[in-house]
């Protein structure tokens, strides 16, 4: 088992990062009632733990028995039939799923889904009514439509099936069903609290940790939780005892961003437009999405250049980066973007140096 | 077990006013009303105003002191931008329901009951300009026996024809006082412990909506109990507290890239809503003591911003990008780029 989840916490007591977070869900929850919630905070600040922890706060340690099922759904829209695929993960008292995956079609799915669970209203022993939890994963990545449909079935269905949307960035979800959800915002956990859960994981497995080497990997993490324990573990892989000035393998995607950084750094030319295609297709080929691509291509050009000409690459990178999302074929828009740099750095190497 | 469920009604359904008379500082509106109350006749209106105004609440409150709750079933149609409103809801659904007669008004258990119908149109700014044509001749043809209560944002968004059939009345955003007291009345119903910094900051935050504003203290006193304080507040609305946003905009002063791109990373990791964090950083810039070209400069970027925004692309970009732009309108570097081609 890797070492992320095997130290995820599991209740809503003591976390070491968002304690204040879970205390307050806590009392949320043992007034045996909910509202809608919506988490949203960067990758790998421990929505997703938080999210457990509260079900299983709500449902005891029934909720952990989970089963994977390929659910297919028939819809009918009107003239034609749909047919849709998609992975759940539910277990007797709650439901997750990613709706996004559906591409397009989201917004059938968070209807006939939705509506499903209502109907199955569970009845516990004591013939009460129950409500069941549905958990939605990257509501940001929803269509405008689907969110809009999912308004209506938000206060419809209220009664038997509360919702937890998580998300990373809470601008992309419309206020209408913001306003809906207690909102709950999770921070990326700071340096220190990501030692300390270092500090806390060696502790459990009995390594030695030296101080210097847990704060390195912390700083290296981006502030992500996740990222670091994953960092750590190859880490502990490649090498133990661990040393102070232990080096940390980079990831190779990211070794391949930076690469690229640097042959249009070297030559700005139609030729070296050509060979950086064929990099860049590499890349979106193993499934890095293009957003974060091109993130990091920014970033390592940042690294590298003047202060005058930062203000112009990241004007292009933000201008690129929309045009990407309006577009459809990504490659087009990185390589544009790609080119773009490439004028304004020659024209800027021939302006200084003649 | 699964957890036992309570009626768990929202405060702003629980706290909406069942009467016009208690709809709170619209003056004009509330006596127009009282007056149709008492004479049973009532024009087709037109209410616009910013949300949480109490528009909606004004028309239902008056539907239901109208008809009571036996009739209002048969009485009045409520259609709001969620439910499909194309221009086939138009052609059948409403003309339907205008074109049936009703009994002439016999005073029923108390209420007036006049001898016509209403359909209030929840959101209509939202229709589509085919749907609010189709409406035209609807409401003329059908007009003994059907009111029309149009509510909505932006009255800009009504095409002509239908506004000059309406009686329009503008709805204002509340002022401090109104709103405090309102919520003050909630949170003694509720039991609630709010100190008077809690107060003032409730208020700035929800600008006027009231809605907002209960919304806000309900989430608040769900997650953090009886005592709520300021910074629970502003936790829960989700506002970017205003210290980040200062720091942003200093940095952007400064004419240092590097520290700008680290404050606005901090503010992604911190997880605040760009899009609220490009609201706020407009408050500060409108207000900061820079000439009006430097502002207009920033504005501008800020508009654009927000629109790629709504496209969905990335925040992490867009607020650099932005950041760099105020920081070029702040040093007063030139805006065009030297190095375009």
């Amino acid at each position: 088992m890797l070492w992320v989840d095997k130290y995820r916490p599991k209740t809503l007591d003591n976390l070491i990062v968002h304690n204040d977070v879970a205390q307050n869900l806590k009392k949320l929850v043992t007034e045996q009632d909910c509202p809608h919630l919506l988490f949203y905070g960067p990758p790998g600040s421990g929505k997703k733990t938080l999210i457990m922890a509260i079900l299983r706060q709500m449902f005891g340690p029934s909720a952990d028995k989970v089963k994977v099922e390929n659910k297919t759904w028939k819809i009918d829209a009107g003239t034609r039939t749909i047919d849709l695929e998609l992975t759940t993960l539910s277990s007797t008292h709650h439901m997750e799923l990613n709706p996004g995956d559906a591409g397009f079609q989201d917004r059938y799915i968070v209807q006939e889904i939705i509506k499903e669970m209502a109907k199955n209203r569970p009845i516990d022993t004591k013939g009460k009514k129950g409500f069941r939890v549905l958990v939605l994963n990257e509501v940001d990545r929803l269509s405008r439509e689907a969110q809009h449909s999912l308004r209506r079935t938000m206060e419809k269905y209220s009664a038997s099936c509360r919702l937890i949307l998580c998300c990373n960035s809470s601008s992309k979800v419309t206020e209408a069903v913001r306003s809906r959800c207690l909102n709950i915002r999770i921070n990326a956990p700071t340096e220190e609290q990501i030692t300390k859960v270092l500090e806390f994981i060696a502790k459990k497995e009995g390594l030695q940790l030296p101080s210097g080497f847990a704060t390195r990997i912390a700083e290296k993490s981006n502030r992500s939780l996740r990222r670091a324990i994953l960092s750590f573990e190859t880490c502990r892989v490649q090498q133990y005892p661990f040393t102070n000035n232990q080096a940390m393998p980079p990831m190779d995607w990211e070794e391949y961003v930076s690469e690229i950084a640097s042959d249009i750094m070297k030559e700005q030319s139609p030729k070296r437009l050509f060979q950086v295609r064929g990099k860049l297709y590499e890349l979106l080929i193993n499934c890095i999405p293009p957003e974060i691509i091109l993130k990091r291509l920014l970033l390592e050009l940042l690294k590298k250049l003047d202060a005058e000409l930062k203000h112009e690459v990241c004007h292009w990178a933000a201008y690129y980066e929309h045009r990407m999302r309006l577009g459809q074929k990504a490659i087009f828009h990185i390589e544009a973007f790609v080119a773009k740099f490439m004028s304004i750095y020659k024209a800027f190497l021939i302006a200084t140096f003649g | 077990m699964a957890p036992v469920l309570q009626s768990s009604q929202p405060w702003v359904e629980k706290y909406r006013p069942k009467q016009v008379k208690d709809v709170a500082h619209q003056d004009e509106v509330v006596r127009v009303l009282t007056n149709t109350l008492e004479t049973t006749n009532c024009p087709h209106m037109l209410f616009y105003g910013p949300p949480g105004t109490g528009k909606t609440t004004t028309a239902l409150a008056i539907a239901h002191q109208l008809f009571g709750p036996e009739l209002y079933k048969s009485r009045v149609l409520e259609l709001n931008a969620s439910d499909d409103r194309g221009i086939n809801v138009v052609r059948t659904k409403i003309k339907d329901f205008a074109a049936v007669a009703v009994g002439s008004g016999h005073r029923q258990g108390g209420y007036p009951c006049p001898p016509y119908k209403i359909i209030i149109l929840d959101e209509a700014d939202s229709m589509t300009e085919d749907a609010q044509n189709a409406l035209r001749r609807t409401m003329e043809t059908y007009s003994k026996v059907t009111r029309f209560f149009f509510i909505c944002n932006y009255i800009s968004r009504i095409i002509e024809p239908l506004a000059s059939r309406c009686a329009k009345f503008r709805f204002k955003p509340l002022s401090e006082e109104i709103m405090s007291s309102r919520i003050l009345h909630i949170c003694k119903e509720e039991e609630l412990n709010l100190d008077s910094e809690a107060l003032s900051t409730l208020s700035s935050i929800s600008q006027g909506d009231l809605r907002r504003a209960i919304t806000y203290l309900q989430g608040a006193a769900r997650l953090f109990g009886s005592i709520i304080s300021s910074k629970d507040l502003i936790s829960v609305s989700g506002v970017v507290p205003q210290h980040v946003v200062q720091a942003l905009f200093a940095a952007c002063k400064s004419g240092d890239f590097d520290s700008a791109n680290k404050e606005v990373n901090n503010v992604i990791a911190e997880g605040y809503p760009v899009s609220q964090m490009l609201y706020q950083l407009f408050d500060v810039v409108v207000e900061a003591d820079i000439s009006d070209e430097q502002k207009a400069r920033i504005c501008k970027r800020l508009a654009e911003a927000d629109k790629c925004l709504v496209d969905g692309a990335d925040e992490y970009l867009q607020l650099l990008d932005v950041a760099s732009n105020a920081m070029r309108a702040l040093c007063n570097m030139p805006e065009e780029f030297p190095h375009e081609s």
